[in-house]
């Protein structure tokens, strides 16, 4: 059973986004890094870019796999996380601790249309 | 005696027939319907034997005219070392398809690796490919990956003076997609790099030169690299490697991007072809570069071997999302530039490219003192110039007249890019390989022509 964090939201391509006041962080689940396996590479958004809902963000890549990250929601990266230039195995140990970029301004609209814990939990079931 | 090529014997067909319990071969295709077998036998002409086969080539083969060549534009006749075709041609290196168990493959792989090894220290960057097509197919790739790499970038910047094929194909893959190639104009036979400034905007990926360019000459990148980073885009630089012997390297001029050819480097003229494409990039672009790359690495036992690596750039993994769909590379010729490059050494390396310098610049020294040519532009140049004449009866004459005494005195640019403005322009090459008697003698002969 995946690890679902209560006070996030996630959307349909398992990523979660959690806000701290006027930034939201974004990371992927617990359920996606399950399936992609051990992860062995992060590409980071660039600094500074406006990305919209649903736009192709960066990528991910397993020993299995390459997938992209689809940003859940509008905003400007502020801030990538270095850390996981030389460590992306830091998803895989702790994929909520660990995000992958930051936004600010965000769209808070977006945010709020996006799952909640429950939801994203029946979402799985579903699957 | 006639030696089939194909090595079934009748008793071979009557036994294959009879262990499949059928009598004849009409028996074998009995059950495909009389309307769809031929009624009568093919009507192409009987076979012919080996030895008929081998007299028509050689006498088509024969037909070929032998001279000196002063030919480039792409392709050089530069010395190969004797190595080169004896070590190439061991079958264990001829037959070898691209490595589908990559990693049972060392041999191929730890080539594959020298390759590249030698490729990054000749462009100065930090990571190679195992090799791609040709140049134009590099020019390509560079330009998709500059794309790929900038976000909402469409537009790729192209200098007018890159090799008139690469320029060709780049426009057919441009054709049809959202993305498009500007031109930078040229003056005086180099890139008009004073009309970056204008033309840099977001769309803008990158910038494709060459150097030495269509013309043969040196262009001058002081600055352009810092221009182009100022405005997130990148810079990429088409050279014949072996002028990277005695010329600045691309990452001395800043770029992000080296590509080329390495026909230079071992490979025979072949009429034309097949030649071998490179590609190096900087650190920042590993990720992105196209096809395959070979790693070194140790294995269990702590010995060094060597893997494909970085695999999930490549379509079989990313699929429509992979950097590029080049898969393949240019496996044999690639090995022939490593055995070629490992024979001469930097040293080698030096020297040929100071040779075909020295010995371009005595003929166009002494083809300017002739009436009815000019060298046009000031400009520096390595193993290839442009002579211009003045008027296209002349040069006709010219091309005509050293065939006659067993000399190719140079390609027409027009037969290139087809285009009027280049009528006059005879590109003349100077590799090593001319010795000193085959200067005079083009130049005695150019002396009677012109006067």
């Amino acid at each position: 059973m995946s690890k679902i964090l209560e006070n996030l939201r996630y959307s349909k391509d398992h990523e979660w986004v959690r806000i701290d006041g006027q930034r939201a962080f974004v990371g992927i689940t617990d359920h996606a890094q399950a399936e992609l396996g051990e992860i062995v590479y992060v590409e980071l958004p660039p600094v500074g870019e406006r990305y919209e809902q649903g736009e192709e963000i960066s990528t991910v890549e397993s020993v299995k796999a390459a997938s992209p990250i689809v940003n859940p929601v509008e905003g400007v990266v502020v801030e990538a996380n270095e850390n996981l230039d030389g460590s992306p195995e830091l998803i895989n140990e702790d994929c909520y601790a660990n995000h992958l970029y930051v936004l600010s301004p965000f769209d808070q609209s977006q945010y709020d249309g996006l799952m909640s814990a429950d939801e994203y939990a029946t979402f799985l079931a579903s699957l | 005696m006639i030696y089939p090529y194909i090595p079934h014997t009748d008793a071979d067909r009557r036994a294959m027939l009879k262990a499949i319990g059928v009598e004849s071969i009409d028996d074998l295709f009995s059950g495909l319907g009389a309307d769809l077998l031929l009624e009568d036998s093919v009507p192409i002409s009987h076979g012919r034997t080996e030895d008929e086969v081998q007299r028509m080539i050689d006498s088509i083969a024969q037909r070929n005219v032998r001279g000196i060549p002063f030919l480039g534009c792409g392709c050089y006749d530069h010395i190969t070392p004797a190595t080169v075709r004896a070590l190439s041609s061991l079958p264990s290196f001829v037959t070898a398809y691209t490595p589908y168990q990559a990693e049972m493959s060392q041999g191929l792989l730890q080539a594959i690796y020298e390759f590249q090894s030698m490729i990054c220290e000749i462009t100065g960057l930090d990571v190679a490919n195992a090799s791609l097509y040709d140049g134009a197919n590099a020019a390509v790739e560079a330009a998709s990956l500059m794309l790929a790499a900038k976000r909402k970038s469409r537009v790729v910047l192209v200098s007018e003076t890159i090799h008139p094929f690469a320029l060709k194909v780049l426009n057919t893959w441009a054709l049809g997609t959202e993305h498009s190639i500007t031109l930078i104009p040229q003056l005086d036979g180099t890139a008009d790099l004073e009309k970056l400034e204008s033309m840099l905007g977001d769309e803008v990926a990158g910038l494709i030169v060459q150097t030495p360019n269509r013309y043969g000459l040196l262009e001058d990148y002081t600055s352009v690299a810092e221009r182009l980073h100022a405005n997130g885009s990148l810079l990429t630089i088409s050279a014949d490697p072996l002028s990277l012997a005695i010329q600045k390297s691309p990452a001395e001029w800043g770029a992000d991007i080296a590509i080329g050819d390495t026909q230079a480097l071992g490979l025979p003229l072949a009429f034309g072809g097949p030649s071998c494409g490179y590609m190096a990039v900087s650190q920042a672009l590993l990720r992105r570069i196209p096809g395959r790359v070979v790693g070194a690495t140790v294995d269990s036992q702590g010995r060094r071997g060597y893997t494909l690596t970085l695999q999930a750039r490549e379509q079989h993994i990313k699929r429509e999302r992979a950097t590029s769909n080049i898969c393949s590379n240019q496996a044999l010729a690639a090995l022939m530039t490593t055995i070629h490059l490992s024979s001469l050494g930097w040293g080698g390396m030096v020297e040929a490219a100071q040779q075909s310098y020295a010995k371009a610049h005595y003929l166009a020294y002494h083809l300017a003192q002739l009436p009815g040519v000019t060298l046009v532009w000031d400009k520096p140049f390595w193993c290839e110039f442009p002579l211009v004449f003045s008027d296209a009866k002349r040069m006709r004459k010219f091309l005509q007249e050293l065939r006659n005494e067993g000399i190719f005195a140079g390609v027409r640019l027009s037969s290139l890019t087809r285009k009027s403005a280049d009528e006059l322009v005879l590109l003349v090459a100077v590799t090593e390989k001319r010795s000193r008697e085959e200067l005079e003698l083009y130049l005695a002969a150019a002396r009677r022509v012109l006067k």
